[in-house]
């Protein structure tokens, strides 16, 4: 056996480090680890997935962006890009997440107000225009129509010269904390997990850069969850697609390190860390020991953390910047592999361009200033953090074996069993109600809500109000697109995406790509699959 | 109150008129109990005679509303005007109840009419309530009337009972049959439902009812000339469903043929009455044993200083008074 | 103290409050606190849960004879769906009081009200707020 301490140095000195001085701000020099083995790089990466850390690279700041058309958003992209920003985000309007195009009834004022509105593929070359997509990473935040959406990106690949092999980028595409938490789903969970599983098969064949599913924790845990819910339903969900994947023939060591992860970043600073190390831990064995992977990259837990924007209050809007800075350093402390800081006015509005400068600035001051990032995994083997990560861990277990339970030994079947008799959203709801309860009888301080009230009355912020001609802009371009495009090619591919999900040994990419190519719309496409599918109504009551 | 409340009689005049307002008035009224629901009783009762109810039973999670929903689904389809009065129970510590029936039948249509009771906790309420409540709704020309009850409190079981024909589902492992029996929902069903039929134990589920039934065979039925049928459903994709639904006609005209609709009636009438008799000797109890005369005499007793029978003279004379 | 009284008569009313998620708007953690309040303060919730349309919830306060309406809005739709539902309910001759809780900035809150919605819950209103603004708009205290 080679000593841990000098394979943890053999890979530090592989890794390129950032041109810059290793010491504190008062010019004490600073080892890049302390403490124990196993070293950070090394399994079970509970010290983090790599073993210089932030020494080498910091965290990807990705800030969330959309608003409006796709056009606006386009600049909104252009202005992070400019101010540092290293990768870009995408946040779709309600109809869009919802697989319902800008006229349909259903989008009635909510046309581009919580993120941008795509219908067709001409909307997605606005929203794209003159950036590069070889040279970005692109994450899309879209779930029951993924399929739509990562067809539009290819194509707008293809038209712009960046063939699919290039494109970097997730996918958020975790329709099973749908049904737990964000609720943003179309069809049920069984038929919808067809259309992950396609996806994962067609980028692992097609797609080397590209992550087809981000786990996500973030809202299971906006949803009113417990750091220990977010962590334990995330990485059972994780488990799931795993399962399911086996299950459709893929290679764990191949779909297996393409996984991503997007936790929450709250106020409870420990918990939270402990939370972060957890989740490596955890992942890791499980990947190994339960699913049989042998590659260390399949075993990795990477992922995209955001600042909880559940914990900003609506009083008092701009003391959320501190609070957003401690969520930024305890996901910085945890070993994210990227952040989106939320902006302080996230309780009022859609964010301002000042306010979400602001939120960018915040961590880039964490990433800079702090020197938190000198040392990898600084809070390594400090009795309370290696308990609390210890805890986090035993709380997500007991989960694991409720699921084992419920699904006879598959997680997939306990999750799809949990989401049929209202486990999830149960627990969810108990935590939210309970943490209520106990702010409404003070037994929880939030400042500016039950304490420190006064100072309130002088803060209306200047909040972005989202152009009330979006919608009607909006539909008018959707019009234009009908009126130019082949009514008879769409109404054929149409008509092909419903044969191939009638047939489920087809995969459902190849004839979505070619339908959003000829322009049929989002919502022409989700209809499709429903004819097939059907849809889903979460029946669980609070 | 921010609505103008009409009177009784011309709630009952819209109401049959077609004003769906005015039948969710006159269920609030009637579930408000006291004079006026009397007299809500009083003006729908002869107009009620000609629709069919339906009484729903079984455990909580057996899909009863999922299934509810499709079976009314398939009454407007076939022409029909169905109402459902769909009972949730309503917490004992607080007496408020979160009421979410209506989210799983979100695919019926708003030609049904769906109402949410919850039991709210007093002795006796539901089983007048739901009577009443049939009774508007049955009025209003809806039919049939299918009332939805958690098979678990006896009140839901009687209530559920007193219906023209009643549907016991139960589901899949768990041993709910064996529940429904210790329940007493055997005796009382016309139809069993094995609802959630395509998980595995649906099978051993229809052979313990077909079981039970055997045996509840042997110890004598009211009506010897029909069996109860089991059908395997799957409400969520609606298989079985039109089996139920013909199932529910057969039971219906066999009711007919067979004379025992009006043994039916009977026993619904006669389970309303006590219980109206049931509610109104409580209230005469209660405020009998609050009189200070028995209130004293309950202190001595407690006390020692009297007999537990001449307590219970004090208790009848003050009854004696008010009756 | 519960909001259900029985007075000497037997009669029995309680506050039957209607809440829904009006459009496609998922954010329902906020509501299902609010029904967990109004339950706990003795009222009967009507939950309709998500992706109602105003017609779905029309039906609704017209079958469960509704006291008040709560809707909960995280996505800046309030300006639209707000008069939409109000607009709904006074076609269906529906006096009923319609409360709007989520995320509604401050500027809108005027425009709300004189379109006749009768009270707006911003996100952090207390479990009292709440219970207390539905009693408001229903008994008129």
């Amino acid at each position: 056996m080679s000593d841990p301490k000098d394979d943890w140095q053999a890979d530090y000195d592989e890794a390129r480090l950032r041109d810059v001085p290793f010491e504190t701000m008062s010019g004490v020099p600073l080892d890049a680890v302390y403490g124990e083995a196993p070293y950070p790089g090394q399994y079970p990466y509970t010290r983090g997935l790599h073993a210089a850390g932030y020494r080498s690279r910091l965290w990807t700041m990705r800030m969330f962006a959309g608003f409006g058309t796709a056009e606006d958003t386009n600049a909104r992209f252009k202005e992070l890009l400019r101010a540092g920003g290293t990768g870009l985000s995408t946040a779709f309007d309600m109809p869009t997440l919802m697989g319902r195009d800008s006229d349909s009834p259903w989008a009635l004022g909510e046309v581009g107000r919580a993120g941008v509105a795509v219908d067709t593929l001409a909307d997605m070359e606005d929203l794209f225009a003159d950036i590069d997509l070889s040279t970005v990473s692109t994450s899309m935040t879209i779930n029951g129509p993924a399929a739509s959406l990562m067809a539009m990106y290819v194509a707008v690949g293809e038209k712009t010269g960046v063939p699919r092999a290039d494109l970097a980028g997730t996918i958020q595409n975790d329709i099973l904390k749908e049904y737990q938490a964000q609720k943003e789903y179309i069809y049920p969970p069984r038929p919808s997990m067809r259309i992950v599983t396609d996806m994962v098969k067609f980028t692992t064949a097609e797609m080397p850069k590209w992550h087809p599913i981000s786990i996500s924790g973030y809202h299971i845990r906006e949803a009113g969850s417990t750091a220990a819910q977010e962590l334990a339903f995330t990485l059972a969900n994780g488990f799931a697609y795993v399962e399911a994947a086996i299950a459709a023939g893929e290679d764990i060591n191949e779909f297996g390190r393409r996984l991503s992860f997007f936790f929450n970043s709250h106020l409870d600073f420990f918990e939270e860390i402990g939370k972060f190390r957890a989740a490596r831990r955890i992942w890791a064995r499980w990947m190994k020991e339960r699913y049989g992977a042998t590659d260390e990259r399949a075993m990795m837990c990477r992922f995209h953390t955001q600042t909880a924007g559940v914990s900003l209050t609506a009083s008092q809007p701009e003391i959320n910047i501190a609070r957003v800075a401690t969520q930024a350093l305890a996901a910085a402390l945890g070993g994210t592999q990227s952040l989106h800081t939320d902006s302080f006015d996230e309780a009022l509005a859609l964010p301002t361009e000042k306010a979400a400068r602001i939120a960018l600035r915040t961590q880039q001051i964490v990433a800079h200033e702090t020197g938190v990032t000198n040392v990898v995994d600084p809070l390594a083997g400090a009795p309370f953090v290696e308990w609390m990560t210890d805890e986090m861990e035993r709380q997500a277990e007991e989960v694991f074996a409720h699921l084992d339970e419920l699904g006879n030994g598959s997680i997939l079947e306990g999750v799809y069993a949990g989401i049929d008799n209202g486990y999830f959203v149960g627990e969810i709801a108990d935590a939210a109600y309970r943490f209520e309860r106990e702010v409404n009888a003070d037994r929880r301080i939030i400042v500016g809500v039950n304490a420190f009230t006064d100072g309130d009355e002088d803060t209306v912020p200047n909040l972005l109000r989202v152009d009330h001609s979006t919608e009607e802009y909006q539909r008018k371009r959707l019009d234009a697109v009908k009126k130019d495009r082949n009514q008879e090619s769409v109404t054929a591919a149409l008509d092909l995406i419903t044969a191939t999900a009638e047939d489920s040994t087809t995969n459902l990419m190849p004839s979505i790509i070619d339908a959003v190519k000829v322009y049929a719309t989002e919502e022409e496409i989700a209809m499709a699959m429903e004819k097939v599918f059907g849809t889903y109504v979460e029946t669980a009551i609070v | 109150m921010s609505r103008p409340d009409l009177a009784a009689a011309e709630l009952v005049e819209r109401a049959t008129n077609g004003d769906r307002r005015s039948v969710g008035r006159l269920l609030s009224l009637v579930e408000r109990g006291g004079a006026g629901a009397e007299e809500i009783a009083e003006l729908t009762h002869l107009e009620s005679h000609s629709s069919h109810v339906i009484g729903i039973t079984g455990a909580p999670g057996a899909g009863k509303s999922t299934m509810v929903a499709k079976l009314v689904a398939a009454c407007t389809a076939a022409g029909q005007r169905p109402a459902v009065l769909a009972v949730d129970p309503s917490s004992p510590l607080t007496g408020g109840a979160i009421l979410g029936d209506r989210v799983r039948m979100a695919e019926v249509d708003t030609t049904a009419f769906i109402r949410s009771v919850a039991t709210r906790g007093h002795a006796g309420g539901l089983a007048l309530a739901i009577p009443g409540g049939a009774r508007v709704l049955a009025a209003a020309g809806f039919d049939p009337v299918i009332i939805e009850t958690v098979g678990v409190g006896q009140v839901e079981v009687d209530v559920t009972a007193a219906a023209d024909t009643t549907v016991v589902v139960v589901t899949p492992g768990m041993g709910d049959a064996v529940q429904a029996n210790k329940a007493g929902l055997l005796e009382v069903a016309d139809i069993f439902v094995v609802n959630k039929a395509d998980r595995p134990g649906a099978g051993d589920a229809r052979r313990d009812l077909e079981l039970m039934l055997e045996l509840s065979h042997v110890t004598g039925q009211e009506d010897e000339s029909y069996r109860p049928p089991i059908v395997m459903v799957n409400s969520l994709d609606g298989d079985g469903i039109a089996e139920v639904y013909d199932l529910i006609h057969t039971h219906q005209d066999h009711l007919v043929t067979s004379g025992t609709l009006h043994d039916r009636r009977c026993r619904r009438t006669r389970f309303e009455l006590a219980s109206r008799a049931g509610l109104r000797f409580e209230r005469v109890l209660t405020s009998a044993l609050d009189t200070p005369a028995v209130a004293a005499v309950i202190d001595d007793v407690a006390a020692g200083r009297a007999t537990p029978a001449s307590g219970l003279a004090a208790l009848t004379a003050a009854l004696d008074a008010p009756l | 103290m519960s909001d259900t009284t029985t007075p000497s008569g037997g009669e029995d009313t309680t506050t039957r409050v209607v809440l829904a998620k009006l459009g496609l708007d998922g954010h329902d953690r906020g509501i299902k606190v609010v029904a967990r309040m109004l339950r706990d303060a003795g009222m009967e919730v009507i939950y309709l849960g998500l992706r109602q349309t105003t017609d779905s919830i029309v039906a609704a306060v017209e079958q469960e004879d509704a006291d008040a309406i709560g809707l909960s809005m995280h996505n800046a739709g309030h300006l639209t769906l707000g008069p939409a539902m109000l607009a709904a309910l006074d076609a269906a001759d529906l006096d009923v009081p319609l409360i709007i809780g989520g995320i509604v900035p401050a500027p809108d809150l005027p425009i709300l009200t004189e379109a006749g919605v009768a009270a707006v819950l911003g996100p952090g209103a207390s479990a009292d707020e709440v219970v207390r603004t539905v009693r408001r708009v229903v008994h008129g205290e």
